[in-house]
């Protein structure tokens, strides 16, 4: 569970740095992905894993083109009207769904049926199917944003967007595939979501909530961050639920939340940014 | 004077309603060094911007080789080869000195082309060769700015903007930074486009000067004469003529007002 809030908090971590938006639909966009996905793979008959590419492309290419129609035009409006915007996106995307895939609630086929025992602890292929693709993602992630062209201009951009500019970096197209990798990060995580919680359209609403308390956490800012305040948020869900009582589950970690924001408002991994005059 | 390389005619740009440039008009030659003087708020970075595209005018035009480049995006504009050195050097703070160059290399494809301007570059500032791992924004604020030139530079540019270079350093680093943009422009034949406070320096080094007050040039001629001039002496370099009885500032006016 941590690391599918990691996941979907480090898609709200790439578009904030990058365009200084935060994108509250992203829950909305993992529960498209889980759905094209499914939609893919009862339907149309095709393979898990197609079914998993297609989805995960389709909507990354739906992010880019949101970017480039709807949020391109709310730059340097107030945050409010941002958040609204957003807010009001992730609505209408839950009516698409309810529209075109019904209310019901779907279980994806998925190859991860099996179990291993690894001394004496029972590990689900599911479960560990889940860690797995974060740490692929976030590896593949890693080494895009480090040694490519694009990705390194990409980091530029989020540091100083006006020199990004003067470098003759294309901004705006940046911005898209900025949009494209944070949307196709969602929809994987959707999918490798789908198995535990089954997928409904409201899927993403809680997984959103929860994954943006771990983007603050981290330091809203911060990719490490992110993923790492996914796991603690996850591994404190799960504790809180074993050991305190009933109910404490789903608020211990908007606790510890709070008790960060106190004691450390820049987060785990913030960093104030200081500019040399 | 030759065809100049960039033709400024006639410009007006606003923020918002404040109209920031009142017809705006001048000329950079070909591998010269061009400065604009003027004091703070006279718009000079905003003609700058203009020329760059980060600003729009709404009249007037900017002609770059003969070709009209007003209103276009500013990285289109910088792949026809005008590189802007932003004022406060703006280096990405995060990314390394070596990160930072490749970034000014961005729109290139010559890895040949840009391993070579990349040794240039250090040879112009070898301290930036022994920070290259480091993190720009761990550099001392000459060193910035150092960097920023330098990443301006990889972009192999016709013309390079030069916004308040002198920013906030020491006055030997100064020096050292105007040598070497003096060295820039002769080596490599980059044409400049300069924009200063300190009218002194900026006057020694540059070719031909253009003074900006209040979004209007009021004054323009080789800089060897302009630094002959009453009124820049003693506004602009604080120079005071050394009268009988001391001449008192207030009873003096600007020519051109």
């Amino acid at each position: 569970m941590g690391c599918i809030y990691g996941l979907v908090a480090l898609g709200f971590v790439l578009i904030y740095k990058a365009t200084e938006l935060v994108n509250f639909a992203q829950g909305d966009l993992l529960m498209l992905g889980a759905f094209v996905c499914y939609m893919s793979v009862a339907w149309w008959g095709l393979p898990y894993w197609a079914g998993f590419l297609i989805a995960v492309v389709a909507i990354a290419a739906f992010g880019a083109l949101l970017d480039a129609l709807v949020l391109r035009r709310v730059i340097g409006q107030p945050q409010f009207a941002v958040v609204m915007l957003t807010i009001g996106l992730g609505a209408m995307f839950r009516t698409f769904a309810s529209v075109t895939w019904g209310s019901e609630i779907y279980t994806l086929p998925t190859p991860f049926g099996g179990v291993w025992t690894v001394g004496g602890v029972t590990l689900s292929h599911q479960y560990l199917s889940i860690v797995a693709g974060t740490l692929i993602l976030c590896g593949g992630l890693y080494a895009f944003f480090n040694h490519t062209r694009i990705g390194i201009a990409m980091q530029a951009t989020s540091q100083n967007q006006l020199a990004a500019y003067y470098m003759g970096i294309p901004v705006k197209l940046i911005f898209s595939l900025v949009w494209a990798i944070s949307a196709g990060v969602a929809a994987a995580a959707g999918i490798l979501l789908a198995p535990v919680t089954l997928i409904d359209i409201n899927m993403g609403l809680a997984v959103a909530l929860k994954a943006f308390a771990a983007a603050v956490l981290g330091g809203f800012g911060s990719i490490p961050g992110a993923v790492i305040g996914g796991i603690v948020i996850g591994l404190i869900e799960l504790y809180a639920g074993a050991t305190l009582p009933e109910g404490f589950k789903d608020t211990a970690p908007y606790i510890v939340l709070l008790l960060m924001l106190i004691v450390r408002p820049q987060g785990l991994f913030g960093t104030l940014a200081r500019k040399k005059v | 004077m030759a065809e100049p390389i960039l033709k400024v005619s006639n410009i007006e740009t606003y923020y918002g309603p404040i109209m920031a440039i009142r017809g705006v008009s001048f000329d950079v030659p070909k591998s010269s060094i061009v400065t604009i003087l003027g004091a703070n708020g006279a718009g000079k970075t905003t003609v700058l911007k203009t020329v760059s595209g980060v600003m729009d005018p709404q009249k007037g035009n900017v002609v770059f080789e003969g070709r009209e480049i007003q209103r276009q995006d500013p990285d289109k504009v910088m792949r026809l080869g005008i590189s802007h050195v932003p004022e406060g050097r703006e280096v990405f703070p995060f990314l390394s000195v070596r990160e930072n160059l490749a970034m000014g290399a961005y729109t290139r494809r010559d890895p040949d082309g840009v391993a070579q301007d990349l040794e240039a570059v250090f040879g112009y500032f070898p301290v930036l060769k022994e920070r290259a791992d480091q993190r720009a924004g761990s550099l001392s604020g000459g060193e910035q700015q150092m960097l920023a030139i330098s990443r301006a530079l990889m972009a192999r540019p016709k013309v390079m903007l030069l916004d308040e270079p002198s920013l906030g350093l020491s006055p030997k680093l100064v020096r050292d930074i105007f040598e070497i943009v003096v060295r820039i422009n002769r080596e490599r034949g980059v044409t400049i486009l300069l924009v200063e406070q300190n009218a002194n320096m900026a006057l020694q080094t540059a070719d031909y000067g253009y003074v900006l007050e209040v979004g209007r040039i009021v004054m323009a001629d080789t800089c060897q004469r302009l630094l002959e001039k009453e009124d820049i002496k003693e506004f602009y370099l604080g120079i005071k003529e050394q009268g009988a009885r001391g001449k008192r500032r207030w009873k003096k006016r600007k020519t051109w007002r």
